[in-house]
């Protein structure tokens, strides 16, 4: 079986399961946000049904996307939300914490071996410690509140093999931006995306994240990418007991096995309006932008940050673009203002915005005016993503985006890291 | 989902329409009724006013990709969309359809539906009759467990019966 399968069967209570298989299984973390979360419906069909939340311990609730609010809505929406977390008994609710995603991966809620459902699609994030993490609707959630259960289908696995080594410039964003490029939009829809390869193994925690954070770029129903030392050392290092460690079988069955080589990758790019829309930077630097984004769930860790801060170092950003950078949580903003890398970023004409959701959803914070383009390292550029439908968005890594920054065009961030 | 026969007219989308194109975020926080009146607004400005009550989105492969947001499916329901068709579905966007009684059915036969044709969808038989063009296609069945909540009208009174019996 792979890891998937094995998770899944555990959760279930089972030997053995198939892919195709239909299972109810028990579940061991949920998450909700403000914008998807108690307020629709969630709150109202439970009263109705006459319920309460399962289980208070193994539920998260986050209020990051409508935080710091940019409307008295917005507002309502986060106070409601912070007083059902309460009415409920909920200890684990943070508020401008950073983005729900990041909140569980820093705080050790997600583990090893977990089943995790969470109202947001990037819920598969957790998948880079080895969980099976899937995002779900808010009815969805209803029903996971109500019972601690769910079911799936048991998905079929395609395996991504990422050999050789990343050169300097090259960054995780890179890597899987290629991945979605290679299977497509919705290449891997009911599938489970397995990562692995030299490449992944040498990643660090801040990265991998990355990498599973996007499976749902695909369609796929979880990312995974098996626990070994560095996600261990990740536990260790944050204080918290690291759960279970599943591996796939030498001889497990996978749908497709796909082989990239990292070796040979060019600092990618996604080009407007879609994920799969990805060509290597040669062919798209030069395109004028007028906006810069690092931040979110996918691209506002410390490592992004840091990547950033090294390609800004003494320069400039260009005078017709704004670069704004917003950490991925309180956490991030704190370690990286320790490190300095917030003041190189601000001396270079950066701006540093709250850890939130903002710009990267299109609810504040950053949004783009008709015909205005931005090169972002978050995760979707579907049009009207980050504010007018006119506007366009490039996604690239962080290290991209910064040297695209510099130049007022997209801009390959190589020549800057040398020597 | 509803049972008996629907009716109502086709409406004509590519693939890949995603959560931001069929409600985009900005609209999130408004009422149901206002997050229904910009449905479809990424690919059809005005779309909400253009149709009728009932009548159906029919639309190539991937439908409803991106987000988990269940807005998606409050937007279509308010506009008044009776239903949604499609070649293939974006896996949460299809769950989030079963569960809040959205009808959707996957269909090869897409491309033979052209714009304006007049439907009736039979859920329980699991057929889409063209009217326009007098012709019929066969939607897969779907798993045992899918039926059960489908039958019962989507989650919430599939939980409250099963409450109730506990
Ligand atoms: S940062 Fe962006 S992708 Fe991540 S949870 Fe927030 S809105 Fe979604």
């Amino acid at each position: 079986m792979t890891i998937t399968e094995k998770i899944l069967a555990s959760a279930a209570g089972k030997e053995k399961v198939a892919p195709g298989e239909i299972v109810t299984v028990k579940v061991d973390l949920a998450m909700m946000t403000d914008i998807i979360g108690p307020r629709i419906e969630i709150a109202e069909r439970l009263k109705e049904l006459g319920a309460r939340v399962w289980d208070p311990e193994k539920v998260v609730v986050v209020s990051d996307h409508y935080t710091p609010p940019a409307t008295a809505r917005q507002a309502d929406i986060v106070k409601f939300t912070r007083e059902w977390a309460q009415s409920q008994g909920i200890q684990r609710y943070h508020e401008y914490e950073g983005a729900c995603h990041q909140i569980l991966a820093e705080k050790g809620y997600i583990k090893p071996g977990m089943v995790a459902v969470g109202t947001d699609s990037h819920t598969c994030m957790g998948g880079a410690v080895g969980a099976f993490a899937t995002g779900i609707g808010s009815t969805e959630m209803l029903g996971v509140l109500v019972t601690g259960e769910i079911w799936f289908k048991v998905p079929a696995t395609i395996k991504v093999i990422w050999e050789g080594k990343p050169g300097a410039g090259v960054m995780a964003k890179d890597l899987i931006l290629k991945t979605c490029g290679v299977i497509g939009h919705a290449g891997a829809t009911y599938r489970a995306l397995e990562f692995t390869g030299p490449a992944i193994n040498a990643l660090p925690m801040d990265e991998r994240w990355c990498i599973a954070n996007m499976a749902v770029e695909m369609g796929a129903k979880n990312g995974i990418i098996e626990a070994d030392e560095v996600t261990a050392a990740f536990f260790q290092k944050i204080g918290v007991d690291e759960g279970k460690h599943f591996s796939s079988d030498p001889d497990a069955a996978y749908l497709q096995i796909i082989r990239l080589d990292a070796g040979q990758l060019e600092p990618q790019v996604a080009c407007p309006p879609a994920v799969d829309q990805v060509h290597p930077i040669r062919e798209v630097a030069g395109e004028r932008i007028d906006q810069a984004y690092v931040g979110s769930c996918t691209g506002g860790r410390l490592n992004d940050l840091k990547a950033v801060a090294k390609i800004l170092e003494g320069r400039k950003v260009a005078k017709n673009v704004r670069l704004l950078v917003s950490p991925a949580s309180r956490d991030v903003y704190l370690e990286a203002l320790k490190a300095g890398l917030l003041e190189t970023i601000a001396a270079a004409g950066g701006v540093i915005l709250a850890p939130t959701c903002g710009a990267c959803v299109g609810a504040h914070s950053g949004l783009l005016a008709a015909g205005e383009r931005c090169i972002s390292a978050t995760n979707r550029n579907f049009v009207g993503r980050m504010g007018s439908p006119q506007a366009e968005v490039y996604l690239a890594s962080p290290a991209t985006v910064a040297a695209s920054a510099i130049e007022g065009r997209i801009a390959d961030p190589r020549p800057y890291l040398e020597g | 989902m509803p049972q008996g026969v629907l009716r109502g007219k086709a409406w004509k989308f590519g693939d890949n329409i995603n959560t931001d194109l069929i409600s985009p975020a900005q609209y999130m926080e408004l009422d149901y009724e206002s997050i229904g009146r910009h449905a479809m607004e990424g690919v059809m400005p005005g779309f909400a006013d253009r149709i009728s009550k009932g009548d159906f989105i029919v639309a190539g492969e991937n439908f409803g990709s991106g987000s988990s947001r269940e807005t998606a499916q409050i937007a279509l329901k308010y506009a008044g969309v009776g239903g949604v068709i499609a070649k293939s579905f974006a896996r949460i966007f299809f769950r989030n359809s079963i569960n809040t009684g959205l009808p959707v059915l996957e269909l090869q036969e897409v491309d033979r539906i052209d714009q304006g044709d007049e439907l009736e969808i039979d859920l329980a038989k699991g057929e889409v009759k063209n009217l326009s063009k007098n012709e019929s296609y066969a939607v897969p069945p779907l798993p045992p467990n899918v039926r059960e909540l489908v039958e019962a009208g989507g989650l919430i009174p599939y939980l409250k019966a099963k409450l109730q019996n506990t």
